[in-house]
């Protein structure tokens, strides 16, 4: 133990621990701007400096420890004053437009600076202008970056992707895309994480929110919106309700008072995926084309985009099954535009998602010979949704617990665990036991593929059903993914079924979800959905009715002709940019071609 | 008033004098990696302000230059502004009318016409392509990239042992480095900023004096890979000692009595004890090694029954024969080349020159080493002669320095013409007298002053102007070789010779101890990966946590030698360490870049490889 004194309180901690936790420790709050936990401990921004007596220079509380017998202040006059200089620099650099900013209200910059009741930057205003694709789904604004490194640190070390560095020396040092790439250049899955990370409003996701408004404003279109089972767990975070209050009945209730005419929970078509992914996967399976490499599921777009643009090679892998949101939206559009006698084209068809990816998705694929357009014409994250309640003024506590509409109402837990790390797997071998036995298995059987914190990396288990022996792994973090498929390729691992989730814990992580600054709420939000699905009737994606009238009445047989061709998709219809090559420290060398 | 009056400097003056002096440390002490057009940038403006505004082109000239480069850096250039700094530049070097101007031009006119791609990609793309990649300087410049701050820090807490085992993660001769490796790591030291570099090779050397035996780290599992190693140098032992640890089983072959190469047959026992080096070569043997003595590949085995019998083949034969002087009377008895001169004395064979005069001709590091033993061997005069000036040599400072505190003559400006003889030995040489003249590649010429020769008597002529590489064998085996030396690719391998690779001196020419390291992880690495591993070389030393000490300025402390005059008398190691007190003054001096500034973000520590 080491004992110090922090503004004249006496501490005893552990030694190695940093002098921004030992003060924590006692109820001293240091503000910090650039600091994430185990993540990013660089003392870039240097407004978490502190004084320590005999010491001339102020020093960075988040990544120095602890000595025996230091005297630390973290208000002295010498501290106010240095802090506050510093923060203002950086507002000097900083477009301190917040009113007009998405992060408003949650932007740890405009905190610090109202705590330290800055009124006057003092410095000249230089606002840093780099072009930018304002129609790609990941928006990034030079003029509000504060260099905090983060996004880098993030797509390093999280996803392993490096698609953010800092770039240039000198004066003009700045963040950007690395290797010289623009955005639309880079092997970019689209995860988010880095808006998840930034602490001020510098990325963003693009926002369609006007557009959804405009469909609603249109008398022509029908505007159909699903919501994904992730979003539940996450929505009221920034509105101000419990986990208990903020319930998917009433973001129903509140899309229907936007206007929405009509509102499905994607959970169904998770169990729609199910049905055809788990069918699939046996097809493939017996027929011995897991020997070497497993299936893959299909459900992220991120991990989509990562393995077409880091391992082309194993796009074949890949369950040709759609994600349920492109599942729903191709339903939406066909069986249950016809039950309402409209058109495909007269469908507006919308989801609230927690994933920026999506956004990416939803852009992909047509299907002309069914219907004009696409399965889904609007992405919204689970924050343009919170904006949406907001600016229709809905308050948060009039809204009420409603179903969503009717003909593909049913969902089950399954489908509710999608949202989690490990959902996916478990809700298939729960369909999949069925299919090989005839009989259900215990709901919870398989509930060794979820993951408990962000530290556990891959789950992974083996079955026994009926004689055939499973291999699976359900692995989230596409750094986490890296790693688990240099495994398989090294032979040093092998599975028969691989889930993978770009976010770190799944969709509930997502890089649409409301942000929380140095706080991963993935693993709370994930236990969330575990709750909810343990309370369901319905807990197997095979047992549900509407699901299986959708079979019977329209679609016949899973993976059957039809199903196929509104269901499947082909990974290889469109182009990614391919991961570029790296030196030694994973820094892509020159532009990407 | 006075008629005359003394003048003492302004406030002002000083001031402006010790910028200056703050201003070359910091350039000293300049990252790598900067882009050029913004040093650039930076250049010019510092020139236009030392401009006394008289001329035009040096005045308006050097100011539009400010303007145009500032405004590629912000992306309000197009090509036409390339040309146009590119023509008032070479027009500014051709017009104005002293150095300030016409030098500061010529700085932007290189600069332009040198990296034109990077002041296009700011042009076009508004980007720079440079990136800071080397934030700690100091493991950027080893060659292996020893943590420097890692062991610095250790050797501060008196944790010498550690300090020797995180050494050899990257580079198992840390005693052998502690005395003599050049050290290129402390050229860019930050600690620079604020006074003098840090005496890293001190440090080390203190690390190996006081950490005692420090036993490797136990060998991988046996992976059941038999592979030669060809000549026991410092990439040749580096190399086995690596591959050893991944669990590979290797023989070394080498020619002489003993292991070492050129650290112990030409590196003289008074700059590297021989009891030291074999601190290493005794830590490196307990991986399990195992050595074949006296046995030359080409002669006693050759390389294509090693490529049967083994499952790679490493070739680290290193420069080990002599480089002619070719001029008349170099066969003559008593002419002798440096490289055979030195492994005499290192396999105790040397003739005493009590009485002798000697001359040396060359004036690099083996120079040094050749005009030093000689005194040691009692010789009664002995002269380095050189065609170039002191400065120009290419011996590190020290050693020049310490040559002529032995009492060695430095003849330089003296090329050599034809050796003297009579009945077959060498009388002396006749020298051309020299004239420095214009700088070429950064390095000035010599050309004779037109005076007649002069004539060196001397009974010994020792010749150190380099050393080349025995090829023979290996160019009949199918290893490509040009120039004297074996070229291989990047990795170290050859093109269609599976299972062979090269590396150390025989690849890259005679260079030095860390540079042999070096190349001996690239080839262990790849070895390793050929025979179908992927092996990691890591050290579970645990690095302490910086001081967080304000860093005023305090000077470096050097290592102290043996009074002169006492050291000439016998081959012992004339340098003293350090003391614990001043070691741990010398590190707690270390600014740590590995977690201050950029380290701590990006590419502050490797911590396997």
């Amino acid at each position: 133990m080491v004992s110090l004194t922090i503004d004249k309180i006496n501490v005893s901690v552990k030694e190695g621990t940093t002098i921004m936790e030992a003060a924590a420790s006692v109820g001293i709050a240091i503000p910090h701007l650039c600091y994430w936990k185990g993540l990013n401990e660089i003392a870039a921004c240097r407004v978490c400096v502190v004084e320590v007596e005999g010491k001339e220079r102020l020093i960075t509380s988040c990544n120095n420890v602890v000595e025996e017998g230091m005297v630390v202040y973290t208000n002295s006059p010498k501290v106010r004053m240095d802090r506050r200089r510093t923060v203002q620099l950086i507002l000097s650099q900083h477009d301190c437009k917040c009113a007009t900013c998405v992060r408003s209200g949650n932007c740890t910059l405009q905190t610090i600076a109202n705590d330290l009741n800055i009124q006057d930057v003092r410095f000249g205003e230089r606002l840093e202008q780099q072009e930018w694709d304002k129609n790609f789904p990941l928006i990034r604004n030079s003029a509000k970056c504060i260099k905090c490194m983060r996004c880098i640190q993030v797509c390093d070390k999280i996803q392993s992707l490096n698609i953010w560095d800092l770039e240039g020396t000198g004066a003009r040092s700045t963040v950007n895309v690395s290797g010289n790439r623009t955005i639309n250049e880079a092997d970019c899955s689209l995860c988010g994480q880095c808006i998840t990370h930034c602490p001020v409003g510098a990325l963003r996701e693009r926002d369609d929110t006007k557009k959804l408004w405009q469909a609603i404003e249109d008398p022509n279109k029908v505007v159909v919106v699903q919501v994904a089972p992730a979003v539940r767990a996450a929505w009221g975070e920034s509105l101000g309700l419990s986990r208990e209050q903020a319930t998917v009945g009433k973001i129903f209730d509140a899309l229907k008072k936007m206007g929405v005419d009509y509102v499905f929970d994607t959970t169904f078509s998770a169990d729609l995926t199910i049905m055809e992914e788990a069918n699939e996967f046996i097809k493939r399976f017996t027929s011995g084309e897991f020997k070497e490499r497993p299936m893959f599921t299909s459900c992220c777009p991120g991990w989509i985009r990562f393995i077409k643009s880091q391992y082309p090679h194993l796009v074949k892998n890949l369950s040709t099954a759609k994600s349920p949101m492109q599942m729903f939206g191709s339903v939406i559009k066909t069986y249950f535009a016809q039950s309402i006698g409209k058109k495909p084209e007269d469908i507006y068809s919308v989801a609230v998602m927690p994933c920026v990816a999506k956004k990416g998705e939803r852009n992909m694929e047509l299907y002309f010979d069914e219907f004009a357009g696409y399965d889904t014409d609007c992405v919204i994250t689970t924050r343009e949704l919170d904006r949406m309640i907001r600016t229709a003024h809905l308050l948060p506590a009039g809204l009420k617990d409603i179903e969503p509409d009717r003909l593909m109402r049913d969902g089950s837990g399954a489908g509710v665990i999608f949202g989690a790390t490990g959902g996916v797997m478990e809700a298939a071998l729960r369909t999949a036991y069925f299919t090989l036995t005839g009989k259900n298995a215990e709901p919870d059987a398989f509930k060794v593929v979820r993951a408990q914190c962000q530290e556990s990396d891959v789950q992974e288990a083996e079955f026994d059903i009926n004689g055939i022996k499973l291999r699976v792994a359900a692995v989230s973090g596409l750094g986490n993914t890296r790693k688990l498929i240099n495994k398989i390729e090294r032979g040093e691992a092998h599975y028969d079924f691989v889930e993978v989730m770009a976010c770190p814990g799944g969709c509930v992580g997502g890089g649409g979800q409301p942000i929380h600054d140095g706080y991963e709420s993935a693993f709370d939000r994930g236990k969330n959905l575990y709750f909810l699905d343990r309370g369901m009737d319905l807990r197997f994606s095979h047992e549900n009715p509407d699901v299986k009238k959708l079979y019977a009445d329209y679609l016949g047989e899973p993976c059957g002709h039809k199903a196929h061709h509104l269901l499947h998709t082909d990974h290889n219809a469109w182009e990614m940019p391919k991961a570029p090559q790296r030196d030694r420290n994973g820094n892509p060398i020159g532009r990407n071609i | 008033m006075s008629r005359l009056e003394i003048s003492t400097p302004t406030n002002a003056q000083l001031v402006v004098e010790d910028l200056y002096k703050n201003l070359e440390r910091r350039i000293v002490a300049s990252p790598p990696g900067l882009c050029p057009v913004d040093i650039t940038r930076a250049f010019i403006e510092m020139s236009h302000s030392q401009t006394c505004g008289k001329c035009v082109p040096c005045r308006v000239g050097l100011l539009q230059l400010k303007h145009m480069l500032t405004d590629v850096l912000n992306g309000d250039a197009d090509m036409d502004t390339l040309d146009l700094i590119e023509d008032t530049s070479k027009s500014i070097m051709e017009t104005a009318d002293c150095a300030i101007g016409y030098e500061a031009a010529r700085m932007v006119y290189r600069s332009i016409t040198n990296c034109r791609e990077d002041y296009e990609e700011h042009v076009k793309n508004r980007r720079c392509t440079c990136l800071t990649t080397q934030p700690v300087p100091c493991v950027a410049l080893c060659p292996a990239h020893v943590d420097v701050p890692g062991y610095i820090a250790l050797v501060r807490e008196g944790r010498y042992a550690d300090a020797i085992r995180l050494i050899r993660k990257d580079n198992p001769f840390p005693t052998t480095c502690g005395f003599i490796c050049e050290h290129p790591c402390e050229a860019r030291c930050r600690r620079n900023m604020v006074d003098d570099a840090i005496n890293i090779r001190g440090i080390k050397r203190v690390a190996a004096d006081f950490a005692g035996k420090v036993a490797p780290p136990p060998c991988g599992p046996s992976t059941g890979k038999k592979i030669a190693v060809v000549g026991g140098g410092p990439s040749g032992l580096s190399a086995a000692y690596y591959l050893q640890l991944m669990g590979h089983k290797v023989t070394v072959y080498e020619m002489l009595p003993e292991l070492g190469g050129m650290l112990r047959y030409g590196i003289p026992n008074y700059r590297l004890p021989k009891d030291r080096l074999d601190e290493d070569i005794n830590a490196i043997l307990e991986t399990g090694v195992e050595v074949k003595h006296n046995v030359k590949v080409g002669t006693d085995v050759k390389l294509d029954d090693l490529r049967k019998e083994y499952d790679a083949v490493l070739i680290t034969v290193g420069a080990s024969t002599d480089k002619k002087l070719g001029i008349e009377g170099e066969d003559a008895e008593g002419v002798m080349a440096a490289v055979f001169f030195l492994r005499n004395v290192g396999m105790g064979q040397a003739e005493s020159l009590k009485g002798k005069k000697v001359a040396v001709i060359g004036g690099g590091n083996v120079a040094m080493d050749a005009v030093r033993t000689a005194v040691r061997l009692g010789a009664e005069k002995v002269s380095c002669v050189y065609r170039r000036r002191t400065a120009d040599m290419t011996a590190l400072p020290a050693e020049i320095e310490g040559a002529m505190a032995e009492g060695v003559e430095m003849l330089t400006l003296k090329a050599p013409a034809r050796i003297e003889t009579e009945n077959g030995k060498v009388k002396g040489i006749w020298v051309t007298p020299q004239m420095i003249s214009k700088i070429k590649g950064g390095r000035a010429s010599v050309i004779p002053t037109g005076d007649p020769d002069i004539f060196i008597p001397c009974e010994a002529l020792i010749v150190a102007i380099g050393q080349n590489i025995e090829t023979k064998h290996y160019e009949e085996s199918g290893i490509p070789v040009e120039r004297g030396k074996i070229v291989t690719l990047p990795n170290g391998g050859f093109k269609d010779i599976p299972g062979v690779f090269a590396g150390g001196d025989c690849a890259s020419g005679p260079a030095t101890v860390i540079k042999a390291v070096a190349a001996a992880k690239v080839m262990a690495a790849n070895i390793d990966e050929y025979l179908g591993y992927r092996h990691e070389i890591t050290c579970d030393v645990e690095i302490p946590d910086p001081n967080i000490d304000d860093h005023a300025p305090c000077g470096r402390i050097e290592l102290t030698e043996r009074e002169a005059c006492e050291r000439v008398k016998d081959f012992e190691g004339i340098e003293n360490c350090m003391n614990k007190n001043e070691a741990c003054q010398e590190a707690g001096r270390c600014l740590r870049c590995d977690h201050f500034g950029f380290g701590i973000f990006k590419g502050g520590r490797e911590k396997l490889w």
